[in-house]
């Protein structure tokens, strides 16, 4: 039928399905290739101009973009320019007729700082600890301090997150002087391990010739952009996506890595996962198995499905009223009243979220499950029952392994679904900054009333609530790709496995 | 109950036998589906190991009534029935009759093969497992015994481990009624089941039929007269939901007594 509706070409209709599909295509690709570009981009170590106006000092800079200027034939140029603490700002509109020169000095050096975001100039000494190392010497003497002063801060995480925290963890239930000599000797260690790192200078020249004084210890990386050949530069590139994925943020969540925040993704939708999938499924099977199929039952599978389009904020308030004030309060005054008025679970939280999505996605696994349910034939139920099975025997044995590729369907469109809402997590738990992450060696190991951190909110406070907006936006973009990577693989692996089961079970595809 | 109205139809000679020779007793059986009537105060017996052949214009009832034997119509909310059905002088909706025990002693098998999407060894091993026989050995026993009974073992021995929806209709058939037998019925009920196959498939279905009888009772529900007389050696015509002969095959096909049957298997529908 529809072969030779299509053969003959009948009126517009096909030409405007079969658009509108490449249109939609179109779209999707559009969306990620700008996320990539965007967000991968900024890993990149572009190369450093200098530029010399014919009027004015010249400056260092990366070209961002170039634009029309409005009402005019001329165009400008956004550089940017690093320096924050010398400049005022990191960004400069220069109009292209008034660039005399460019250059890409290969000696120019870059530097990621801890405070300040980069900066950018020319190496002229390292100072510090009775030696000095001037001009061309200064770039090795740098990498090599650079490389120890990893080391040490690397010791000194391990010592504070490992020794000191622990202890002072210990400190808040017993109160003994051995532990306290334990806290006090590891905390010697640190202040040893900071002054080591303290004392060497860098001093680095802008390209306008102004000096800066740097002390070293706030020097995270240093680079020369203009002399890197492209394998140093893919190599950079790809340490640099790694940083982002495997560290956490720095600078109000302005730079630095997203770990913690696709830790806190996972770790609450696995939750979410946990609670939802059992309950949706049991509750689907009572709806299309064991309820009466009476008019009570049509409409409680009407309001279930119409709960799938409730705005999910409305779920946020319904959380925050239940679960945060009603439940986690009467917790904290039964088991917690000691720590009151500091709330434990009196406050949005990890299991409050959790359970705030789970609701979120429950239609969605009802109605997975339901329709796997409806679509076992009743000739498969009847063989079981005139077996001898009971109606209990025939759901456990032939019907809900034939609905499993349904149900784990279901789970993963409530997983996918969940890993992008925001919305309603910013009422019950999630956090901008998640000091602690909620999985640790303390007992109990997974705390569930601590806050978290969630990629979806991150990439809004990152675009939103930077001091610097434009120069976190790179990172809102990588951010947002991850997100949509992230659900891209939870609905591959749905696919692949509703794929495998259905093989294992050779349920013809018609099914 | 007004919709068990009674048909003044004529009858056609009923036959009767002793109640020592029946397997089951039908005494004036009504059931409808909601308002809907389907049978209409049947009364008959079906003979203890022979084959009872149920034939019928489709919509008559045949279906019904072999569902009745194994109370499946209980999962249908909107059924109506009155009059009593005896599985071996018991009487099968008697509150103390296990529902289960009752369809594992009266096996069913469908138009349509519906396998289970496991293993053949499972789909045969299913009836067993659910009377609680956990034993390797006596379940390998069962299963070949079961598959040997339905003419099956030498098609699918090499391959008991695969799943049971990569054989054919005819073999999914048998292996259905393997699987039925695994739980040694007393009485096997048959709704069609060779219509959806290929001859060679309804021959084999037949042949086995016909080895069967020694070991239990059959009732065979068929649109295919010549198979009616092939493999029965009784047959009753429904109509309407009512029954209007019954006797043995050989009589009712070469001399039935009423024009509405003859109607019927000369294929002269009124
Ligand atoms: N589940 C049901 N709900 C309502 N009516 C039904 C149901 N099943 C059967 N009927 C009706 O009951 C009557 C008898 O149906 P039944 O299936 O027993 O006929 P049959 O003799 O088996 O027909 P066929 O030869 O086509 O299989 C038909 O009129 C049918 O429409
Ligand atoms: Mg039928």
């Amino acid at each position: 039928m529809r072969r030779t509706w299509r053969r003959h070409g009948e009126g517009p209709w096909p030409w405007l399905a079969a658009g509108s599909v490449a249109l939609s295509l179109l779209m999707l690709l559009a969306l990620l290739l700008l996320l990539a570009t965007r967000g991968l981009g900024h890993f990149w170590p572009a190369e450093v101009a200098v530029v010399t106006p014919h009027a004015g000092s010249p400056f260092a800079g990366i070209a961002v973009r170039e634009e029309a200027i409005p009402g005019d034939t001329r165009r400008e140029r956004l550089y940017f320019t690093a320096n924050r603490d010398l400049e005022g700002g990191r960004w400069r509109w220069v109009e292209l007729g008034e660039i005399a020169r460019i250059d890409y000095p290969a000696e120019l050096v870059m530097m990621e700082r801890s405070r300040w975001g980069d900066l950018v100039g020319r190496l002229v000494a390292l100072e510090g600890e009775g030696e000095s190392h001037v001009g061309e010497a200064a770039w090795p003497a740098l990498q090599a301090r650079l490389r120890a002063l990893e080391r040490l801060r690397d010791e000194r995480d391990r010592l504070r997150d490992e020794v000191v925290m622990p202890l002072v963890r210990r400190l808040e239930t017993v109160d003994s002087d051995e532990v306290r000599a334990a806290l006090a000797a590891a905390n010697g260690r640190i202040r040893e391990l900071q002054a080591t790192m303290g004392g060497a200078t860098l001093i680095v020249e802008s390209a306008d010739g102004r000096r800066v004084e740097q002390p070293l210890e706030k020097v995270l990386r240093a680079w020369r952009p203009n002399a890197m050949t492209l394998l140093d530069r893919v190599v950079a590139w790809g340490e640099g996506v790694w940083r982002f994925l495997s560290e956490g943020p720095r600078a109000a969540n302005s730079a630095g890595g997203v770990w913690p925040a696709i830790f806190g993704t996972m770790l609450m939708v696995l939750l979410m996962s946990l609670v939802v999938t059992p309950f949706g499924v049991l509750a689907a099977i009572y709806l299309n198995e064991v309820a009466h199929q009476g008019a009570l039952t049509r409409i409680v599978r009407i309001g279930v499905r119409n709960l799938a389009g409730v705005p999910s904020i409305v779920f946020g308030v319904f959380g925050l009223g239940l679960f945060v004030h009603g439940i986690g309060g009467s917790l904290d005054e039964w088991f917690f009243s000691e720590r009151l008025p500091s709330p434990t679970f009196g406050t949005g939280g990890l299991l409050w979220a959790s359970l705030t999505l789970a609701l979120l996605t429950l239609p969605v696994v009802i109605v997975a499950t339901e329709e796997g349910l409806a679509r076992v034939p009743d000739h498969q139920r009847e063989g079981a029952l005139a077996l001898g099975a009971t109606r209990m025997e025939m759901l456990t044995r032939v019907v809900l392994p034939m609905t499993l590729p349904a149900m784990l369907t279901g789970m993963i469109l409530a997983v996918a679904r969940a890993a992008g809402e925001v919305a309603p997590l910013m009422l019950v738990g999630v956090a901008k900054l998640a000091s602690r992450v909620p999985v640790d060696g303390d007992f109990p190991f997974l705390h569930l009333e601590r806050k978290f951190m969630h990629l979806g909110y991150h990439i809004y406070d990152t675009a939103l609530h930077g001091d610097d907006v434009q120069a976190a936006m790179p990172l809102a973009f990588a951010t947002a790709l991850l997100l949509v990577l992230v659900i891209l693989l939870l609905n591959l692996t749905a696919i692949f496995l509703r794929h495998h089961l259905r093989l294992r079970h050779e349920v013809p595809s018609r099914v | 109950m007004s919709v068990f109205m009674s048909s003044s139809a004529a009858r056609g000679p009923i036959i009767d036998f002793a109640a020592s020779e029946s397997c089951l007793e039908i005494n004036g059986l009504s059931l409808a589906y909601g308002d809907k009537p389907a049978l209409r105060d049947l009364t008959l017996r079906v003979p203890r190991q022979r084959v009872t052949a149920f034939i019928g214009p489709s919509g008559c009832g045949k279906s019904t009534l072999l569902r009745a034997f194994n109370r499946l119509h209980d999962l249908n909310e909107e059924v109506v029935r009155c009059g009593e059905i005896r599985l071996e002088g018991q009487d099968i909706h008697a509150p103390e009759v296990e529902v289960a025990e009752l369809r594992r002693r009266v096996g069913m098998v469908f138009q349509a093969p519906n396998p289970f999407p496991m293993s053949i060894y499972d789909n045969v091993a299913f009836g067993l497992r659910l009377q609680g026989e956990l034993r390797r050995r006596q379940m390998d026993d069962s299963v070949e015994w079961a598959l040997r009974s339905a003419a099956l073992w030498e098609e699918v021995k090499d391959r008991l481990r695969t799943s049971a929806w990569a054989l054919s209709g005819g073999q999914q058939q048998r292996l259905v009624i393997a699987r039925t037998l695994a739980v040694q019925p007393e009485v096997l009920l048959l709704d069609e089941p060779a219509s959806a196959l290929d001859p060679i498939s309804t021959l084999k279905i037949e042949e086995l039929i016909g080895n069967l009888k020694s070991r239990l009772s059959l009732v065979l529900v068929t649109h295919n007269m010549q198979q009616a007389a092939r493999v029965s050696d009784f047959t009753a015509f429904l109509e309407q939901g009512e029954l209007v002969e019954y006797g043995p095959t050989q009589t009712l096909f070469t001399h039935p007594r009423l024009a509405r049957t003859e109607n019927y298997i000369t294929g002269r529908m009124t």
